[in-house]
């Protein structure tokens, strides 16, 4: 496959209603994670190693920090003169993207004007290093008109998350939006791989029949008519689809066989530079089993914990089981556990919170606690 | 065509830094790792930007790979500009003949072409081995204030030190009336930092008489400085207040980073207003396990200690394996430690191994005769066996194994 011939199209705010507060003021997109990253960051990495140069980022509401993330994409390698990254924001003032085939609607002379043949549609909700080239090449080998990620999983609180049963020849042969509350099965990791002909094709046939929802409305609806191919993910990877698993996510993260398998020599996840000096450990820091960005300052106890760029921990104050975000300030004899502490929180002396491993407090963006 | 700028800046990049022996073997000294995830060219040039300055010539010539692919576009640095930015000036061949930089002013000779391009009212002259903040735009305020021809950035060290220093002789006023090198008998204490503000015109012609002169070594403090002052030129004394080291030698270099762990030493790396800027890795945040201790340390990203780190610089994509201990030491990038090796009062020089058991450096107080006490360095990509020993002030640049061992 010639790499010039395939386009990424990003979707970061499908799954915004499922992350509660953690999204109130950014797209999943946008949400960090793993002490330095944003969510985005893992999708954009994939498709750059993929080879494609050409990406377009379809926002919907609060995208401020993502541009502010995203910049001009020279952190991706996508400030190129020829393509690069592109903003796709609504078009009209008067309307929200309602799903999937409004916002591919609001950008059809994009599309058009591309002359890329391949698309690859991707949501931002799942963590991986995920070689997107073999997807592709399976893909075009396959003659399908559409190819679904998927991961065999079993995952808590994914309601109306995609199902999807291939048969052995790796077709789809079944649709199902899951309604239950823990759910073992092939879900589909929002990642499609389509000729950019058949996607504007769909999309002018949907648009014409007023219909809305991607998965359901096309997908679904159309299983026997159209070729539609799974391909298993096998590349680790983690699906957020709420805070618990936003929580367990960056968790993960403290397993050496999870970092080893993400953040791949060769392959590495690209994210905004921040400039931060080397993170700094005073004489009575204790640390362990802990994720520590740049610019950290660290002198209190910390463990179990991820702790991003430029927080800073007290001293006497004790972080277990946290997640610390950028520049989040945790005073001194502070106690916290089982907490999601927003960018820029500030805890004060001697205040404690816990919450609990199912159910950790999360504390908003700005907040003094 | 380039639009006029008021000020250029010159970075003088090409000394072999011999003095910094095994870590400067295969690297230019500029290039060499500083503070955890910094290059010693990154404080000059950081400055350059934080200052307003927007065109920088680097002047390379020993070992340029590392550092020309470093400098890169200057992107990190912001210094990626349309047509100014930074611009790496190795030596070149000419119409007539090609010469090596013979000296400072030389390097600086042969690339007046580059700075006339911009037409400039001012030349500040860098180097590339110093550690130190500066806002060099208040120097070249005082520069004009004065009226003067060159001026001389100068730090007011211990008179006892002062010997060991080029130092400066003043006026009242801060004019300069003479300069001594290295004085046994100081009459001042105000030392050059080799940072030097130039009225561009006056440069120009001090370098063409310079070139002119068979017997000049062609180099700032000894030829074109002292002519500039034999001829009556106004020079001044810019009075620099802060931290400031010149990296040149393994204690200094080993000292200087250690300094970053002082809380009361003045050279803030995290201040916002005034950031060092460096290449960035990609690697994700470093970790820490449970068992391990950290305490009065630098670590920065892709790190993985599961040993004791105490007082120490760990730079990029380093491994300290569970029972190792680090102190007093600096690991930089891809320097990997393994079970059980202890490592101390040392230099570790990029991606260099210690296999298990294996002992790096000495504590002073553990040194039979203090005399023979120094900092270990082990040069880039070396491997020091299981059960080795390298002692205190050992300079390795050849894989070491332990006595006996195969």
């Amino acid at each position: 496959m010639q790499k010039n011939q395939v386009m990424g199209l990003l979707f970061p705010n499908m799954g915004d209603s499922t992350l509660g507060d953690l999204t109130a003021h950014r797209s999943v997109g946008s949400t960090p994670f793993g002490g330095r990253y944003r969510l985005i960051d893992f999708p954009l990495s994939n498709m750059v190693h993929a080879g494609i140069s050409k990406v377009g980022v379809i926002t919907k509401k609060n995208y401020n920090s993502l541009m502010d993330h995203l910049g001009s994409g020279k952190a991706w390698d996508l400030s190129r003169k020829h393509e690069g990254l592109y903003y796709l924001p609504p078009r009209g003032s008067d309307h929200l993207y309602e799903g999937r085939i409004s916002s591919l609607a609001d950008i059809m002379s994009f599309l058009q004007a591309s002359k890329e043949e391949i698309v690859v549609l991707s949501d931002c909700y799942t963590v991986g290093n995920i070689d997107l080239d073999q997807m592709i090449s399976h893909h075009i080998a396959g003659g399908a008109d559409i190819t679904i990620g998927y991961v065999h999983t079993t995952l808590r609180g994914a309601i109306d998350r995609m199902l999807v049963w291939p048969d052995q020849d790796g077709r789809i042969t079944d649709i199902v939006f899951n309604q239950a509350e823990e759910a073992e099965g092939n879900f589909s990791i929002g990642l499609y791989v389509m000729s950019k002909a058949f996607l504007i094709r769909i999309i002018k046939d949907a648009i014409g029949r007023n219909l809305t929802h991607f998965e359901r409305d096309i997908l679904q609806k159309h299983i026997a008519s159209l070729h539609i191919a799974g391909y298993e993910v096998k590349e680790l990877t983690m699906m957020i689809c709420s805070q618990e698993q936003y929580f367990a996510a960056n968790m993960a993260l403290l397993d050496a066989e999870v970092r080893n398998k993400l953040f791949l020599p060769g392959r590495p996840i690209y994210t905004k530079v921040r400039d931060c000096a080397p993170a700094r450990y005073g004489l009575n820091s204790v640390v362990s089993d802990s994720l520590v960005g740049d610019g950290a300052k660290i002198n209190g106890t910390v463990r179990n914990s991820i702790v991003f760029r430029d927080a800073d921990i007290g001293r006497d104050a004790v972080v277990e089981n946290c997640v610390v975000m950028q520049g989040a300030i945790i005073g001194e004899r502070a106690q916290l556990r089982y907490t999601i502490a927003d960018k820029n929180v500030v805890i004060r002396e001697g205040r404690a919170l816990q919450g609990c491993e199912s159910y950790p407090i999360y504390i908003a963006k700005n907040t003094m606690v | 065509m380039f639009r006029k700028q008021e000020c250029v800046a010159m970075l003088l990049a090409g000394g072999q830094g011999s003095r910094l022996y095994a870590l400067t073997r295969r690297i230019a000294k500029p290039a060499v790792p500083f503070g955890g995830k910094y290059r010693i060219i990154d404080f000059p040039l950081s400055n350059c930007v934080n200052s307003g300055i927007e065109t920088v010539g680097v002047l390379t010539q020993y070992q340029p790979l590392e550092l020309n692919d470093y400098i890169g576009s200057g992107q990190p640095w912001d210094l990626d500009r349309l047509d100014a930015g930074v611009h790496v000036l190795p030596p070149y061949q000419r119409n007539r003949g090609a010469d090596w930089y013979k000296g400072t002013a030389n390097a600086i000779y042969q690339n007046m072409d580059f700075i006339a391009r911009y037409d400039p009212e001012y030349v500040l002259v860098l180097s590339g081995d110093h550690i130190y903040k500066m806002n060099y735009a208040k120097m070249i305020e005082a520069h004009k204030a004065n009226n003067a021809a060159c001026t001389i950035a100068v730090l007011e060290v211990e008179m006892s030190e002062a010997s060991r220093f080029g130092i400066i002789n003043t006026r009242e006023d801060d004019s300069i009336y003479e300069f001594e090198e290295k004085p046994a008998n100081p009459k001042s204490n105000l030392a050059s930092m080799g940072i030097y503000v130039f009225d561009w015109k006056k440069l120009r012609a001090y370098l063409e008489a310079d070139e002119q002169n068979p017997d000049s070594s062609n180099d700032f403090g000894k030829d074109v400085l002292p002519a500039m002052l034999a001829g009556g030129e106004r020079m001044f004394a810019y009075r620099f207040e802060g931290y400031w080291k010149d990296v040149g030698t393994i204690d200094s270099l080993w000292e200087a980073n250690m300094d970053l762990l002082d809380p009361k030493v003045p050279l803030d790396l995290s201040d916002k207003d005034w950031r060092i800027y460096a290449r960035n890795t990609g690697l994700p945040p470093h970790y820490v396990a449970d068992g391990a201790t950290v305490q009065n340390s630098l670590i920065t990203e892709g790190c993985n200690i599961y040993g004791n780190v105490d007082f120490s610089v760990i730079f990029s994509g380093v491994t300290v394996e569970e029972g190792a201990e680090v102190r007093d030491s600096i690991l930089m990038p891809g320097t990997h430690i393994k079970r059980g090796a202890c490592v101390q009062y040392a230099i570790l020089a990029e991606n260099t191994v210690v296999e298990e058991n294996a002992t790096v450096g000495e504590r002073p107080e553990s040194c039979d005769n203090l005399e023979n006490w120094g900092v270990s360095v082990i040069a880039q990509g070396i491997k020091v066996g299981a059960n080795a020993v390298v002692l205190a002030r050992a300079m390795i640049e050849e894989d070491v194994q332990a006595k006996g061992a195969k």
